[in-house]
């Protein structure tokens, strides 16, 4: 019971950090109608310019304080991301307004090399580390109730905490400000959106930035948990079943959708895999997106498209 | 009349330009072409560019030194990101460049899988210094392929041989848990066989976890591990699988000391990240380690960094992975050398004579210390019928800041290792109707 209960614990939490990374595809999706295929890269140059900076800026200033250094290469990189949303927009999405869905996804995909390519040329592509002082040691906890008690991993723990945060913090910015119904309503369509005074390109750049900030989180706890490197831009395909399963335009969607996943592969892996060889936790997961996608195209919360002929 | 008159000039012009620059490529018959397949991006980048690094700095100390008898090595690299398929394309791209590739080294067991049934149609020979089949130190049916001073039946076996050494014996290995940890890739399922062999000889217990590309994913493998407490785990991993399987270990309590890595698994990029929490942990040295202080080093920083020829960061040379790729090209380098010796001095020499050269490497400790690889590594020997040379590997250990050797030498059991190697290699044989070569054939 206590390693079924640590199989569980631990896919939840691995799940919460797939919501991080899903949750920049669902804000561009809601506020753009466009499937941000640059979010893995994205993740990547957030974190490779967290990383770099407060490696950097100890050099520069010449101080010690590993605190301080990091406060200011987080603040850098909010920049960094903001100027490369900028750019995404003055360069690619504005040529692109009303264009088809698949146009879009296309664009992005050459944003994505794009990001990949000039990240490692500015950054470099050696392994890099983000300190931001996580816990790695592992925390026992009910050893009265089970023999051994279920470890749980803190450094996992604190980064579900922030993922919920965020989560939180974002749900309440797209239902409660003025902001996030402008988004909502350029994602419904484009031209209406215009007709009654949004200014899409304003609007682009915002929820790129927002998504720019998502990726720098996601970066930095990803980051601070495997080193930046780059297989971080990969995180994001183990995003993609988790936005297939929560639905594209729902932010509660992409937490629940990563929760499930994040269990189901754990206890795949663990229970199933040994029957079949190992290895199925990643295809378990698009298993599992393609069975809803069969059932419910629109994931659990995702906003059922109704054409009228 | 004169704007035809033009028009026929830039016309003979432009079909003059196109001939030139369609012609077969002209190439001095006093250079060597060595094509370097390599990756320094992608997922694999940090572990990938030290070692092309190290094989292209002994490739220009080569040049520096004179070249091979007055044969210079010329080289071009070909960006594979581990992808068997850019592999395989980077050597049919380069394969009849500059006269033809005198030896391939593709850094990757599955790449190594696909270009083993092409090398003998185009008579390259495939070097895999420490990676590649095991069976294929089978000279006789792999007559291309070149494992040189390690396969991963011999790393495997020598891992064995280290335990049971640490339990007070062979026999101290009944009942003992042993988990590996792999790339489940052919790279990381090649040491299966060996352990399933000395399983069944010793009676320990042998589970197998693999780890699905790239490796950044393995919290289901340590809760595992967790679970049926093994005693060692082999870490089988390459590029980031490998820090985060060390990152999981610790996440998970699991002793670092009790954790022993393949050669692929024991370099700076495996263990810089993760720091203290690799403290204790093992890995295989394929007879060098970190060798900063050796003269070879000090040569290359010499006469190719301080000439500002460099191929990589100069802190890094010396380090693991740079010294695989440095000591591949000098394996090379030696088989041309003694291919020339049969077939003229100072001359090129072609694909096949490249194979003679590499069977018949004799480097004793004497040539090794004059070529600056005293304390590196130990003799090499290879023959027709034995492709790898060498089957010493010793340990080190990461003591949080650098690797330090932690054991004595040991060499891979020919008793166990050669009956395997025959038997594979001659199920292969006849899977692919190959006649195994003779003696005869062996002189050729």
């Amino acid at each position: 019971m206590a390693f079924f209960l640590e199989t569980l614990l631990g896919g939840l939490m691995s799940g919460m950090l797939y919501s991080l990374v899903a949750l920049g595809f669902v804000l561009i999706f809601k506020a753009s109608g466009v499937f941000n295929f640059a979010q893995g890269a994205m993740v990547l140059f957030a974190a490779l310019a967290m990383a770099r900076f407060s490696e950097w800026i100890p050099g520069w200033l010449g101080m010690d304080n590993l605190f301080l250094a990091n406060v200011l290469a987080f603040a850098v990189a909010v920049v960094v991301m903001f100027v490369v949303a900028w750019l995404i927009e003055r360069l690619a999405l504005r040529y692109l307004v009303n264009q088809e869905g698949a146009t879009l996804l296309m664009a992005t995909l050459g944003i994505a090399y794009v990001l990949d390519g000039v990240g490692q040329t500015i950054f470099g592509s050696d392994i890099y580390k983000i300190d931001v002082g996580m816990p790695k040691e592992p925390v026992m906890m009910l050893e009265s109730v089970f023999e051994g008690g279920i470890l749980i991993n803190k450094e996992d723990f604190i980064a579900a905490l922030i993922a919920a945060l965020l989560v939180i913090s974002l749900s309440i910015f797209f239902q409660k400000t003025a902001t996030g119904r402008a988004l909502r309503a350029v994602a419904d369509d484009h031209q209406a959106a215009q007709s009654i005074g949004i200014p899409l390109d304003r609007i682009w750049v915002i929820v790129w930035c927002v998504a720019g900030i998502t990726a720098l989180v996601a970066g930095i706890i990803w980051g601070s948990k495997l080193g930046v490197q780059f297989s971080l831009s990969t995180i994001a395909l183990r995003a993609l079943p988790v936005v297939i399963l929560g639905g594209l335009t729902s932010v509660p969607g992409a937490i629940i959708g990563g929760l499930i996943i994040g269990v189901g592969e754990k206890l795949s892996e663990v229970y199933l895999g040994p029957y079949v060889g190992g290895g199925i936790e990643i295809w378990f997961a698009y298993m599992l997106a393609l069975v809803f996608l069969l059932f419910r195209p629109q994931g659990l919360f995702g906003e059922k498209i109704i054409d009228r002929v | 009349m004169k704007l035809r008159k033009l028009a026929v000039t830039a016309s003979l012009a432009a079909i003059g330009l196109s001939a030139a620059l369609t012609a077969p490529a002209t190439y001095a018959a006093e250079e060597q072409f060595f094509p370097v397949l390599a990756y320094r991006t992608g997922a694999y980048a940090p572990n990938g560019a030290p070692w092309a690094n190290g094989y292209v700095d002994y490739l220009k100390l080569t040049n520096a030194r004179g070249g091979v008898n007055g044969v210079k090595i010329i080289f071009e690299e070909c960006e594979t990101g581990y992808a068997t398929d850019r592999g395989v394309e980077c050597y049919e791209r380069l394969k009849g460049k500059h006269g033809g590739a005198t030896v391939v080294q593709p850094l990757s067991t599955g790449i190594t899988f696909a270009l083993t049934e092409k090398a003998p149609v185009d008579k390259i020979p495939l070097v895999t210094a420490g990676y590649g089949r095991s069976e294929s130190q089978d000279g006789s049916v792999f007559g291309w392929n070149f494992p040189l001073i390690g396969t991963y039946w011999m790393g495997a076996d020598v891992l064995i041989q280290h335990i049971a050494k640490k339990e007070g014996g062979f026999d101290k290995l009944k009942g003992k848990k042993i988990a590996l940890v792999y790339h489940d890739s052919p790279y990381g399922k090649e040491p299966i066989a060996l352990l399933q062999e000395r399983a069944k000889m010793h009676g320990y217990e042998l589970s197998l976890l693999p780890v699905a590309h790239p490796g950044v994913e393995q919290k289901a493998t340590w809760l595992q591990i967790r679970q049926n407490k093994p005693d060692y785990v082999f870490l089988w991993g390459w590029g980031v699988m490998n820090s985060t399987s060390l990152k999981e270990a610790q996440a998970t309590g699991y002793p670092r000391e009790k954790m022993y890595g393949i050669w692929w698994a024991g370099a700076e990029p495996d263990v810089k990240d993760v720091g203290d929490g690799a403290k204790g942990y093992n890995a295989l040295a394929m007879q060098h380690g970190a060798e900063q202080g050796s003269k070879v080093v000090k040569e290359v920083l010499e006469k190719v960094h301080a000439k500002g020829q460099g191929t990589g960061p100069k802190e890094e040379v010396g380090q693991v992975l740079y010294m695989r790729g440095l000591i591949s090209a000098m394996l090379s380098v030696e088989g041309v050398r003694a291919a020339q010796a049969r077939f003229g001095k100072g001359k090129r020499i072609t694909g096949e004579q490249m194979r003679w050269g590499l069977e018949n490497i004799n480097l004793d400790q004497k040539t090794l210390d004059a070529m600056g690889f005293g304390g590196v590594m130990r003799p090499v020997q290879t023959s027709c019928l034995d492709h790898m040379g060498s089957a010493w590997a010793r340990l080190h250990t990461w003591d949080g800041k650098k690797w330090n050797f932690s054991s004595d030498w040991y060499q891979g059991d020919e008793k166990v290792l050669r009956p395997l190697v025959i038997s594979t290699a001659g199920k292969y044989a006849d899977e692919k109707k190959i006649v195994r070569r003779t003696a005869d054939d062996c002189k050729k």
